[in-house]
């Protein structure tokens, strides 16, 4: 009889956490590169709001994925669907964040900043043309510093990955050769070097390899106090990562023509412009079975564009301007729910 | 009869024809379970099949086992690169763990004083408790930089430097690679092996030692003249097992071989396992024809599992029929 007893109140007590549970949350995944910034909007937000929302970092190959089988309510890439495929997936995207990649190295003696590195080189050293630390070819972009003759491990991300997607669409525009033997996707064939699973498995990796090289998202970069090196623009110019510069790379891209919001930022020019930088996606579909649900996600996200500048910029990524910001909100009006009609409203916090 | 014994009869009656139900409720039960059993491993056949089956047909069984391109971007798939690091980073294991593991079986039950047997036998087993995660985690971050700076520019140095074998220790010391990979896995599979050669090491009659003994042999040679071969078959057993274990582990493995989808000849470079591969792309690679090739990687995998037991199984019996004689 006892037992009896505390089976009901446990079901019971289940079936209420369930209940309010299932009330307040959305979910999303995909991208490890914007992962931190993404964490930070959902806790101030669940603060505000009590919604929850709940985003599982696993890259971006597997948010495609997982949004193209409708078991999340939005997908992160840091890769842009091209036109077609959008169209015949039937699925929209808009990019909430800008973000710039940053190359560390782990070289003992060498600080934050010290080394300065260009296009064509990093190319060559990830294509195994380049294998010791003392090469005249990074000696010459750095006189004066004492490089020792260390083998260079060169470290990629072993899963697929949109910021993968960045680096190597900037090296295929820099290289030649890149873009012949290798050429650009979020998973490549990498000819030299370890993997390492995320943006933390290569900081991981780089940090803990002596004379490793790697490519991560400036956040982790900072946050992890990694060795990040300069970087030479197409104009020439040697510059130290941080938002002003990667908010010039976003100062030419124009967002009204770009079908499907479509835009790869790297290699921009201008003389401010830090290189290696891109945009991060959200995936929606366009038909919503659940237009509650959809609703809330804009909300979060509309949210986000208009409250949550300080965050971004506080973790080193680029918020929206607001005149980009009027253009993406302007998108949604392609997402509907069962009867046809928009999910979004304008119903702005 | 008086109505005392006819109740007492009846009740051992009934008993008797409840026990006969229960008998076949009983034998039916289990049958039915071992049939789930089977179906399920049928099930599991039938699905790695069907998803390895585009892969497999658009570039042909022999050709993908032989390849060793993995090329997402132009969807070209080969999986010799994967098969290569999981036979190679498992005969690592097997060579180093087997002599350890046999030298502590030996110790334990011949020359260890009894106080310290009970310990030892149990801070051995604790290894085999150590979720593999854990085993991954501490290979990254303590062993790898470890044997970056220690073990692998003394290899490079010393057999580095022998022509001919000299291209196997070749390469900058990385650190993470299939050497690191593989000692990884010998300790994993160390508590296997060592509980099964010392379990059946007991089992050998002390009269047999001891009349070798008196005979004037020294301890070594009794161990390998009088223990092994007596123990010949429960040691085989242990050994397939750790190999078993060897060549499925994921989590541990991923961590520390540097997920380069290449075949060096050095085994100080990085390089890829099956389920390495898989734990790593599985979740996002996009495209039928690369989750297809991932799936044919486990069936792969699958086959070389059940090539291995069925020579394992093979052994066993020659043995027994030595025995026998």
């Amino acid at each position: 009889m006892k037992s009896y007893r505390t089976i009901l109140l446990g079901v019971i007590a289940a079936a209420g956490f369930g209940w309010t549970a299932q009330a307040a949350e959305i979910s999303g995944a995909g991208a490890t590169f914007p992962y931190p910034i993404y964490a930070k909007w959902a806790a101030a937000y669940a603060d505000k709001t009590g919604i929850q929302m709940n985003y599982q970092s696993i890259g971006s190959g597997g948010g495609i994925a997982q949004i193209n089988a409708r078991t999340v309510d939005f997908g992160a890439s840091d890769m842009p669907l091209k036109p077609d495929v959008l169209e015949k997936d039937g699925l929209t995207q808009f990019p909430p964040v800008f973000g710039g990649e940053v190359m560390v190295v782990n070289l003992p003696g060498i600080k934050p900043g010290q080394m300065t590195l260009d296009g064509p080189t990093i190319a060559d050293i990830y294509l195994g043309k380049i294998t010791k630390w003392d090469d005249p070819a990074i000696a010459k972009l750095n006189p004066g510093l004492k490089l020792p003759s260390t083998a260079i491990a060169v470290v990629y991300r072993s899963d697929g990955s949109g910021t993968t997607f960045i680096f190597t669409d900037y090296l295929s525009k820099v290289s030649p050769e890149w873009k012949d033997k290798v050429s650009e996707g979020t998973s490549v064939q990498w000819p030299v070097g370890i993997g390492g699973k995320g943006n933390e498995g290569v900081s991981a990796i780089t940090s803990r390899t002596v004379g490793g090289i790697g490519y991560v998202e400036y956040a982790y970069a900072l946050q992890n106090k990694l060795t990040h090196t300069k970087l030479i623009n197409r104009e020439g110019v040697a510059l130290e990562p941080s938002i002003a510069v990667f908010q010039a790379a976003a100062a030419h891209a124009d967002w009204q023509t770009a079908p499907g919001f479509y835009l790869i930022l790297t290699n921009q020019p201008g003389k401010d412009t830090w290189p290696i930088t891109g945009a991060t996606f959200i995936l929606m579909h366009k038909k919503q079975d659940n237009p509650e649900r959809a609703k809330e996600v804009l909300k979060f996200f509309d949210w986000a564009y208009k409250n949550g500048a300080d965050m971004t910029k506080s973790l080193s990524y680029v918020p929206m301007p607001p005149s980009a910001v009027a253009i993406f909100e302007a998108s949604w009006k392609q997402i509907l729910g069962p009867d046809g009609k928009p999910v979004w409203d304008g119903d702005a916090f | 009869m008086t109505a005392e014994t006819a109740g007492v009869a009846r009740i051992s009656l009934a008993k008797g024809r409840a026990g006969a139900i229960g008998d076949v409720v009983f034998r039916a039960l289990t049958f039915l379970f071992a049939l789930l059993v089977l179906l399920i491993l049928g099930g599991v056949i039938v699905s790695l099949v069907a998803g390895a089956w585009p892969a497999l047909r658009t570039f042909g069984f022999f050709s993908f086992v032989t390849s060793s391109v993995w090329n997402p971007v132009t969807e070209q798939f080969g999986a010799l690169a994967p098969i290569y690091g999981t036979l190679v980073t498992s005969a690592i294991a097997m060579l180093v763990g087997i002599p350890v593991a046999f030298g502590v079986a030996v110790f334990i039950t011949e020359i260890c004083p009894i106080w310290l047997k009970r310990p030892l036998a149990t801070m051995i087993e604790l290894l085999a408790a150590i979720p593999s995660i854990i085993y991954g985690i501490w290979g990254l971050f303590v062993f790898a930089p470890f044997v970056q700076q220690y073990i692998q520019p003394a290899i490079i140095g010393t057999f580095g430097q022998i022509p001919g074998i000299g291209m196997l220790f070749a390469g900058p010391p990385l650190g993470i690679g299939i050497l690191t990979a593989g000692f990884i896995l010998a300790i994993m599979v160390l508590p296997f092996i060592s509980s099964i050669m010392r379990d059946v090491f007991e089992t050998v009659p002390p009269m047999l030692k001891e009349s070798a003994y008196g005979l004037g042999a020294t301890r070594s040679e009794v161990v390998w003249r009088v223990v092994l071969p007596f123990t010949r078959i429960g040691v085989l057993g242990g050994v397939m097992l750790g190999l078993g274990r060897a060549l499925g582990e994921t989590m541990a493995v991923t961590f520390v071989i540097g997920n380069a989808h290449r075949i060096s000849a050095s085994i100080l470079q990085p390089g890829t396992t099956i389920s390495a591969s898989l734990a790593n792309e599985f979740t996002e690679a996009f495209g039928d024809l690369y989750r297809s090739s991932l799936i044919a990687l486990g069936f792969i995998l699958f086959i070389i599992t059940f090539i291995v037991l069925a020579i394992a199984k093979m052994m066993l019996l020659r043995l027994q029929k030595q025995a026998g004689n």
